[in-house]
Order: C-alpha cells, then structure tokens, then sequence
C-alpha cells in the first residue's frame, strides 16, 4: 500500500487514493484533501462526512446513497449541489473510507 | 419441551431444519413458518426470461425438503414480540419460543422508487427478474422485444445475488444474437457503483467483459424515478437514459414484519454480529442468508456456510457457553459469462475475488475469476445438488471458511 504524506499527515491509501485505514483520518485531513480538489467544507459539507464516519463506524460498510437520505436525513438533491458529480464517492474519499462496492 | 421457532421455510430455513432435526433431541420441538408452499430454486429465475428454466421446473413443495418432526405452519408473519418470545401470525395464531432463527430473506421494493412499481410501464415495458411473477413476465416482454435500447438496472446496494444483472446482461447479448436482432438492440449496464467491477483484481481481470460484449456502461447513476410519459430513467444528477426495455433490480429490503418489529436496522434487515450471527440486541435471536445485515454478499453460499457453523454455536448458546465457531463471510458463485462459459467467484469478509483455480472433488479443479465452459457446466449442476443435497440438510465437499488453496495471493 503506498503511504501519502499532506501537509504533515500521513496516511496509508491505495490505488485510487482512498484511505485504507480509518484511524489515520482526522477532520484537519479531511479539510486539506478537500483543498486539494478545490472544496471548502463548511457546515453543510461537514455533516454528511459526520455522518458516514459514525455510521461506518457502526456497520462496517460505507453508507450508500439512500442510506445517506433515509437514515442520515439528507436532502439527495443537496449532496449533489455540495458534492457535484459523484458525491458518494467524493464523500468517502474525504471521510477516509472506502468507496461503496460490490462483491466483484 | 424446549421450542426452536424457525420464520423463512428457503434456503436458510430448510437447511436449518434439516440440521437441527438431526441435532436436537427428543426434548425439543421444532416449528418453521412461510407464508406459502412453493420453494423456488431462486438462482432459476435468471433463466426464465431467455426461456431455459420454467417456473415449473424450479418451484418444489417446501414441505417435501422439511423432516417430519419439524412442524410447518403456513402463514405470513406480522410481528415479532422479542420481550415475550413470541411471534404473532397473519392467520391470528400466536407461536411462542425459546430460541428464534430468523431466515426470510430480502425483497425487491419497486414501490419505493417513484414511478417504478407504481408506473404505468411496470411489467410492459418496465421487469424485475428477482420475482416469479416478474421472471415470468420479463419472458414475454423480452419475446416481444425486437430491437431498441434495453437498460439492464441495479438501484443501490445492497442486493440479493449482486452478479446477476452483469449475468443477465451477458445472457441478454446472446439471447439477441441467437434472435439475429443483435445489430439492432443497445444494451447497457446501469450501476450506482463506480464500475461494473469495484475490487481491483476483478475489474483487472474481467474489466473488458462487456465493452467485448457491446455492452454500455453508465455509472454512478443514482436513480431518482422513472419517467413513465417518456421512458426514461432519471438519474438525481440530471441525467436521462431513454429505454424501450428497462429490466431493473428494485431496492431490495427485508421483510415488512422486521420494520414493524423493531429488529432489524433501517431497511429492515436483522442486525448480527458478523460472526455467529447472534441478534445484537437479543441472545435468543439468531438471522441467516438475505435477512441479515451481514457485510458480505446477499447469496445462498453465505446461508450455507453460516448454518454450517451454526450447529456448534447453537450447543454452546443453549448451555449457556461462549459460541466457538466464527464465520468469515466465506460465498462463492457462479456468474454465467455468456456464450455457455461462466467465472467462479470465492472471497469472504477479508479477501476480495482472486484468480487461480478453486480445487473442487470430483469435478475437477475450476477456474476462478476467469471464464470458462466447466465453470457453466458447475453453475447447471448445481441446482440438482441444492435440491438433492443441500436442502436435505447435507454438507457439500467444499471448505466452509473459505481456504487459500488454489488462489493466486497478490499484494
């Protein structure tokens, strides 16, 4: 696995950049990926993330879409405007978890 | 007379009827509930659409697989009272337990995407295949069907058989081949993921599968409903793919009783601990297969390889002791390929599909994550060995925690 280091965070990630290990994450990490695809977090940004790291925490598994709408209560439509493009896989990436997958 | 209450008579609840049968005593009663007769052989419903496996042939008597000292009581299932140890029946009876092992599955939920099951499209132009009465009607919408765009469509995970779309998408290809009409037939592969293989070494190894089969890909595709005035599925994002066939895997959750009991998590599957498949709230709860919230695939191989362990842990559960053997998340499946090949797929919890060969007794030792006929051959067979060997409640002659022999380990 390679090891990245970012303003004084270093962190074990693999081929995509993904963190392979969640207790190498801090919020001050999550903020300096954030910069690095031009992203401020703000409130509205940061309670998503809150959310997928308690309930990853919880579950094992990087909560998917719906489960961010049904159980966390997010607006879809919102995620997208904070995250354009492919906010699951954005938010997982800057809340140190893996990408949701499938078996193969 | 200790009572062991078994709600789900499918491939969970059979093989642990079987089991216990054999392990339990004289001193103890074993009930098992479903809401019908009818056992589908679910890995059938694949094939009825394409008309190479009948409702017929893959639907059998539940209670000709059940031992004749387990009671089978027919009816569906409205609530469980965990603190009182009993569960209330549709039909009115109340079934009180001692240990309850919940095995009922998944269902597809088309009624919680606006539009799908409540469309006027839904079973014309719009199928699920995860049902009887959807393969069924997918069989005559596929037969009318000569050419357009086909949309193959997984809404989000998790899903029972997570490979079956990609299956029905290869098999869709030869299908249209074989009609001649494949020149005139667009498919694609509609994935929330970010690819039709998400771990490293399957979209390494079988990443050219469908761009070598003619088959589009559109992923990350959230889909927020579909437009039935114009046949279109709308995706949150703004984007619109148009169909003339969407066959689609619904929202699959557990079973109406778990929300309204209050046992299970949001979509209503059981939550366990990963390993001995122990309730998390309650110690007299056990749940197998599709109706936990187990983090591995939702397929009949986990059932299996969980029940297998089950028999120890349910001993040492009742003397009260520590339970001693702990499942890996161990499932492996066939994935029909098309063109009479298929892949073998093995992993667990920790281990993702890799290549090498899956060394099987008798048959010979089969390819893994690569195509090849025997693999077909393997997937064909298998229904006879669930029916005459499984649902009978005997083990197969294949490791139940998933072994490294054979695989090809990378770093």
């Amino acid at each position: 696995m390679p090891t990245n280091t970012l303003k004084g965070h270093t962190f074990e990630v693999n081929d995509e950049g993904f963190l392979t290990n969640r207790d190498q994450w801090s919020e001050e990490l999550a903020a300096e990926l954030a910069a690095l695809v031009d992203v401020e977090l703000d409130d509205a940004h940061w309670a998503p993330l809150r959310f997928m790291r308690q309930d990853s925490a919880r579950t094992g598994v990087t909560p998917t879409l719906r489960r961010l709408q049904t159980v966390g209560g997010f607006d879809v439509k919102e995620l997208y405007r904070l995250y354009p493009g492919k906010p699951v896989k954005m938010m997982a990436w800057l809340a140190g978890l893996p990408k949701p997958v499938g078996c193969v | 007379m200790r009572r062991v209450l078994i709600l789900g008579a499918g491939t969970a609840g059979t093989m642990l009827a079987n089991r216990l049968a054999d392990q339990l005593d004289e001193g103890w009663t074993i009930t098992i509930v479903d809401r019908d007769d009818d056992h589908h052989y679910q890995p059938g419903y694949l094939f009825i659409p394409f008309g190479t496996a009948t409702a017929k042939r893959i639907t059998k008597r539940r209670s000709r697989f059940l031992p004749s000292r387990v009671a089978f009581v027919r009816s569906g299932i409205s609530r469980v009272r965990p603190d009182d140890n009993e569960v209330d029946l549709d039909d009115g009876q109340i079934l009180g337990y001692d240990w309850l092992l919940i095995a009922t599955g998944t269902v597809p939920r088309p009624d919680l995407t606006p539009g799908m099951g409540d469309g006027s499209l839904w079973y014309r132009k719009v199928f699920d295949f995860y049902t009887m009465a959807g393969a069924v009607a997918l069989h005559d919408g596929l037969a009318r069907f000569d050419g357009g765009r086909l949309l193959v469509h997984i809404t989000e995970m998790p899903i029972k058989c997570p490979v079956a779309p990609l299956e029905f998408a290869f098999l869709a290809d030869d299908h249209f081949r074989r009609r001649g009409i494949r020149h005139k037939v667009d498919i694609t592969f509609v994935t929330p993921l970010d690819g039709a293989f998400t771990k490293p070494i399957a979209a390494r190894e079988l990443g050219n599968l469908l761009e070598d089969r003619s088959i589009r890909l559109a992923t990350d595709f959230a889909v927020e409903r579909v437009d039935n005035d114009h046949s279109r599925l709308v995706a949150y994002d703004g984007r619109e793919l148009p169909f003339d066939l969407l066959v689609t895997v619904p929202l699959n959750t557990g079973q109406q009783y778990v929300f309204d009991s209050g046992i299970g998590d949001e979509s209503g599957f059981v939550q366990v601990d990963p390993h001995t498949l122990r309730s998390t709230r309650y110690d007299n709860i056990f749940a197998f297969g599709d109706a936990t919230d187990l983090p591995t695939s939702k397929a009949g191989a986990v059932a299996h390889f969980a029940v297998e362990l089950f028999g120890d842990n349910f001993q040492a559960a009742i003397a009260g002791k520590p339970l001693p053997n702990a499942f890996d998340g161990h499932a492996n499946c066939f994935i029909e390929s098309g063109r009479g090949e298929a892949l073998l797929l093995d992993f667990n919890y920790e281990t993702e599909p890799l290549t090498g060969r899956y060394p099987l007794p008798v048959v010979g030792p089969m390819r893994l994550l690569g195509a090849s006929r025997i693999n077909h051959w393997g997937k064909l067979l298998f229904e006879q060995l669930y029916w005459q060997v499984l649902m009978r409640g005997r083990g197969l002659p294949v490791p139940t925690l998933m072994s490294m022999a054979g695989k090809h380990k990378e770093d």
